[in-house]
């Protein structure tokens, strides 16, 4: 029996796009469904398949809709296409085409680059599953097993909800482009996933905190200027999508902040002041901050990557098309077009690092970053809050944006994370201080060990404050079966 | 702007372009340095080019033929991550004037020309392995390469956006490489060229656009395979040494160049360089062992040099320069035991390589937008090879007979066997059978007196010059004519002479110059372009182009 015979795609499947009568995309599901399963199976979560996590699933998006709540076996996911409702007369609100109705159908001008966006934002949802896949077995509880299961299978339904449109509007290209989403592999030399940090390896808990802190937050960013789309479809997917991300971050910021809660309150029952003094911290079976803020480095650097060259021509032709706006684009008091503006970029001149004032539309990759950075000190700021009510003499900081890139204006030059430019030879002397060693690495990982039991948490992490879906403190989150 | 664009450069010199030699097979890297721009205003990102990125590479292509014959396989790559090269610098174009592009687009082509004639004369193969994006220029950078691997690693593409992304058409051979060498199906040459976003893996390879899509843990094996089949295609000397190419002996004066065997005078007034080329003072050498101490030396290897050298500076840096007449002095029967010498021994490989680049730069003479003239005087050396550049020429004069008081011989034309196929043109025929393409006999008769010296009425009536004046005439005449000529639409001229200069067959090559001159040329010239809301104009500021959509 043919694997489509299983799935019952007009009625099974959770959305308000009226699939049931979309023959076109009915069809195009069903050829691409199977091998989404068999992704699922073979790079979604290893060894937790046939367990039952109670999950969160979307089935509609009304309030009483978009999140129920029941123990679910992960391939048995309703993973659904579910658009943030559409708004009657809404207009393109920016670029070129500023003040005509926004577009329904994809206009035949701004096809590829409209593809190239939705599939390179469709890219990265099935790369951080592939990242993460590992992680389940050393899960520090369940409760955090059952988050990290929780933002696969979102990340899972935000890979759907890009194929629906590659399915829907983008005719043959499209089907082909959807395949190639289950086709690439995160990390695989002959088939590597779209962007930089979608390839590196997430290869412990405190790296998938701070991924999901970091890069799911550019995600968001990404969500958030798409989501002004003139192309209407593209902009509902991604508002829906946005509910969803706020959680991924929610798990990142809480999965950080209690291991720093953690770090605190071992080190004031050991009587240990001094946050550098690492090896007595380590030997608590706690994670030194000074660790911590090594990680933080290495993941914000990376995650800024993903916005790619500071000046871009890409991007101003994305906004002058109305295709990808700014962050909260209708909020920000301009004219929108941009045509005459400038916005200032930190660019490397003449071997200095200086602000240069470019014009705005080239320099739109530049201000989502200015807009994720902003974001992100939120996040730290409230870490430090943690630190800071302990009693201990630590701050975590955001690193330069000059530090440890691999893509835009600082590509090519080595700087400390305080922006000092710096010789081959001092970045090699000194980059241990500033990025995981290998060293901190093992540390980490020995501290990797499984906690399973309901109510219990790693030696390395608090608690959290409240449980999800408001359940007690010994819940079961998951019940395993190992496969 | 640099004052004047320099076409000489040697390895020590490359910004751009690393060249690793090992064996017969050679690695060329193109690693763009951003801020090594010829002029102020860009930079050179994603290994786009501009015309002192290709001055390097048509040196390395020329250097390795004459200094590393041993070569047999050139493996052209990428310096760079995710990229391979983004094709000529847009924002270069953009700034550029209109007789820059033009000039550079066909210097760029030109050495598009040598890769390819280096493979099918020399048998020195190039194999292109694409790693990244291979757009515009980058991706007809590969198709001049005999063999073309493209990394199927969902991120490598070849691309011919101009159309859609600039509202011009690829200048360097791009289409017609498509169509007449990749032989591509004209629909989905079509298809492929409206595309943006390139063609990728294994439908680049169904579609003909390359040969070979590989995996990138298979990139280097599927590389070093390649060359193993290209080596074993192919015939070089494996035992030999190269000649090297030293720098040139030039001096730049007020108003004029010196070279060794060349001057060139320029008389700005009349807009007007005056090319008088010096013969051989020595007979040929005894051996071809001879041939090779001598190097760069030997004349017709560096009078060729210096003629390339002159050709190219005046079209670069004396655009209002329209008429250039070329002049000899010497003696033709020194010019034909030159002939004579390199006929005999063009098995060797160095007499070959000098054949094959006289060859080279005949066709940069014909493809020279100048009005050319030649003048047959008493004392010159029309012989043969330097008999070829008169018939290179838009109108030829010869002088009637002796100067009164002038011990020089009459004027002479001598023809060798050189001239009869040794320098195909572009069309693939001889000079001579090009002009002669409506009386095929009167090669014929012109082969028939090969060696012998002809004086004006011969040549007049073997039809070899277009008129024979003498001393009475004579400076009237060439006056007038030449006033005559520098009176007429510059734009007028270079169309008529491109059109005339041509007779026969279509093949490849004029297919690819004439659309540039044609084709490409208009577009790049029309508001829908060039206009201030025109494609290339706008490029890079986000705002889209407002064509005009008359069809024309
Ligand atoms: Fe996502
Ligand atoms: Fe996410």
């Amino acid at each position: 029996m043919p694997e489509s015979a299983h799935v019952d795609y007009s009625t099974k499947i959770p959305n308000n796009v009226g699939l049931q009568d979309d023959q076109r995309v009915l069809k195009a599901l069903e050829q691409w469904h199977p091998g989404y399963i068999d992704w699922w199976m073979t790079m979604g979560p290893e060894g937790f398949q046939t367990s039952d996590v109670y999950l969160r699933t979307a089935i509609s998006i009304d309030p009483k809709g978009w999140a129920k709540f029941d123990y679910v076996k992960m391939p048995e996911y309703r993973w659904g296409i579910l658009l943030a409702p559409r708004a009657e007369d809404r207009l393109v609100n920016f670029g070129g085409h500023k003040g005509e109705k926004a577009w329904q159908e994809v206009p035949g001008e701004y096809r590829a680059m409209l593809r190239r966006l939705v599939v390179i934002q469709g890219d990265t949802e099935p790369a951080s599953v592939e990242q993460q896949r590992h992680l389940g077995k050393t899960a520090p509880s369940l409760y955090d097993m059952r988050n990290l299961f929780q933002v696969n299978v979102e990340e899972g339904r935000h890979l759907w909800a890009m194929v629906y449109l590659l399915h829907k509007y983008f005719g043959k290209d499209g089907r082909e482009e959807a395949e190639g989403l289950l086709q690439r592999r995160s990390g695989d030399e002959d088939k590597p996933r779209m962007l930089g940090a979608f390839n590196e390896t997430t290869p412990d808990w405190l790296s998938f905190f701070m991924f999901t802190f970091f890069t799911d937050r550019d995600g968001k960013m990404q969500l958030e200027s798409l989501a002004q789309s003139g192309f209407d479809p593209l902009s509902r997917t991604c508002r829906f999508m946005l509910t969803e991300e706020a959680h991924h971050m929610f798990v990142g910021e809480t999965g950080v902040g209690r291991v720093i809660e953690r770090t605190c309150e071992a080190m004031k029952q050991a009587g240990i002041d001094d946050p550098y003094d690492i090896a007595r911290v380590r030997a608590l079976g706690v994670v030194d901050l000074p660790t911590l803020q090594k990680k933080a480095n290495l993941h914000f650097s990376l995650s800024l990557d993903l916005f790619g060259s500071e000046v871009s021509t890409n991007a101003a032709n994305f906004y002058n098309s109305g295709l990808k706006g700014r962050f909260q684009e209708t909020r920000i008091e301009d004219d929108h077009a941009l045509t005459s503006a400038t916005y200032p970029v930190l660019k490397l001149v003449d071997g200095a690092i200086k602000l240069v004032e470019e014009p705005a539309l080239t320099a739109i990759n530049m201000r989502l970053r200015d807009d994720y950075v902003k974001d992100c000190q939120g996040g730290v700021s409230r870490w430090n809050k943690v630190i800071e009510k302990a009693g201990i003499k630590f701050e975590l900081k955001l690193p330069s944006v000059t530090f440890h890139r691999q893509i835009g204006e600082f590509k090519g030059i080595h700087a400390s994370p305080e922006g000092q430019l710096l010789s081959d030879g001092e970045w090699a002397a000194r980059k241990d201080r500033w990025l995981p060693s290998t060293d901190d690495g093992a540390f980490i990982e020995s501290l990797m060990a499984p906690c399973w039991e309901a109510g219990r948490y790693a030696s390395w992490i608090s608690a959290p404050k409240i449980g999800i879906d408001s359940k007690p403190g010994d819940f079961e989150y998951v019940k395993i079966h190992r496969a | 702007m640099p004052a004047r664009i320099d076409f000489q450069t040697e390895p020590s010199r490359y910004r751009h372009w690393k060249l690793k030699v090992s064996g017969s097979r050679a690695d060329l890297i193109l690693d763009v340095d951003e801020n090594g721009g010829l002029f102020e205003g860009y930079q050179l990102k994603l290994n786009s080019y501009d015309l002192g990125v290709d001055i390097e590479l048509a040196d390395i292509v020329q250097r390795l033929r004459f200094e590393h014959p041993q070569i047999r396989v050139v493996v052209l790559q990428s310096g760079k991550d995710r990229v391979f090269c983004a094709g000529a610098n847009i924002r270069m174009l953009a700034g550029a004037t209109h007789a820059h592009k033009v000039n550079f687009c066909k210097f760029t082509n030109e050495t598009r020309n040598t890769i390819e004639d280096a493979s099918e004369t020399s048998g020195q193969k190039y194999l292109c392995a694409i790693k990244g994006t291979a757009a515009g220029g980058g991706y007809e950078m590969a198709l001049a390469c005999d063999h073309i691997i493209l990394a199927d690693d969902g991120n490598s593409t070849v691309a011919l956006p101009e159309l859609p992304l600039l509202a011009v058409l690829p200048g360097t051979g791009g289409l017609t490489r498509v169509t007449d060498k990749r032989k591509v199906r004209r629909d989905l040459a079509d298809a492929f060229c409206t595309m943006e976003e390139g063609v990728r893996g294994s439908r680049a390879v169904k579609w003909r656009l390359v040969d070979q899509s590989v995996p990138n843990s298979k990139f280097e094996a599927a590389i070093t395979r390649a060359v193993q089949r290209l080596t074993n295609a192919t015939a070089r000397p494996a035992e030999t040494t190269g000649i090297a190419l030293t720098p040139l002996e030039r001096t730049f004066e007020h108003g004029a160049i010196r070279y060794s065997s060349l001057d060139v005078d320029i008389d700005r007034s009349a807009r007007r360089a005056t090319l008088t080329i010096r013969g051989p003072v020595t007979a040929p050498p005894a051996t071809t062992g001879d041939m090779q101490a001598q190097g760069a030396s030997f004349w017709p290897l560096r009078l060729a040099r210096e003629l390339d050298d002159a050709i190219l500076h005046l079209r670069a840096n004396e655009p209002e320069i329209g008429t250039l007449v070329f002049k000899s002095i010497g003696e033709s029967g020194r010019v034909a035991g030159h002939d004579a010498f390199l006929d005999a021994n063009a098995s060797h490989w160095l007499a070959g390589e000098i054949q094959h680049y006289w060859k080279r730069v005949l066709k940069r003479i014909d493809l020279t937008s100048r009005s050319l003239v030649a003048m047959i005087e008493p004392g010159s050396c029309f012989a043969g090879t330097l008999a070829e550049i008169a018939f290179a020429c838009d109108r030829s004069f010869m002088f009637d007979g002796a100067l009164k008081g002038d011990n020089r011989a009459p004027a002479a034309l001598t023809l060798t066997a050189s001239n009869f196929g040794s320098y195909p043109m572009s069309n693939g025929l001889s000079r001579l059978a090009t002009r002669f393409i409506g009386e095929p006999e009167s090669v014929e008769t012109a082969r028939a007196v090969v060696g012998t010296p002809l004086d004006a009425s011969d040549c007049e009536r073997l039809g070899l010059v277009t008129s024979a004046f003498d001393e009475i005439d004579w400076d009237d005449e060439v006056r007038i004519f030449l006033e005559e000529r520098a009176s007429f639409s510059s734009d007028g001229l270079t169309g008529m002479e491109a059109n005339l200069r041509f007779a026969g067959p279509e093949t490849m090559e004029t297919k690819i110059f004439g659309r540039l001159t044609a084709w490409q040329n208009w577009i790049f010239q029309r508001p829908n372009a060039a206009g201030a809301e025109g494609a290339l104009k706008r490029y890079g500021t986000g705002v889209k182009a407002t064509f005009d959509p008359k069809r024309v």
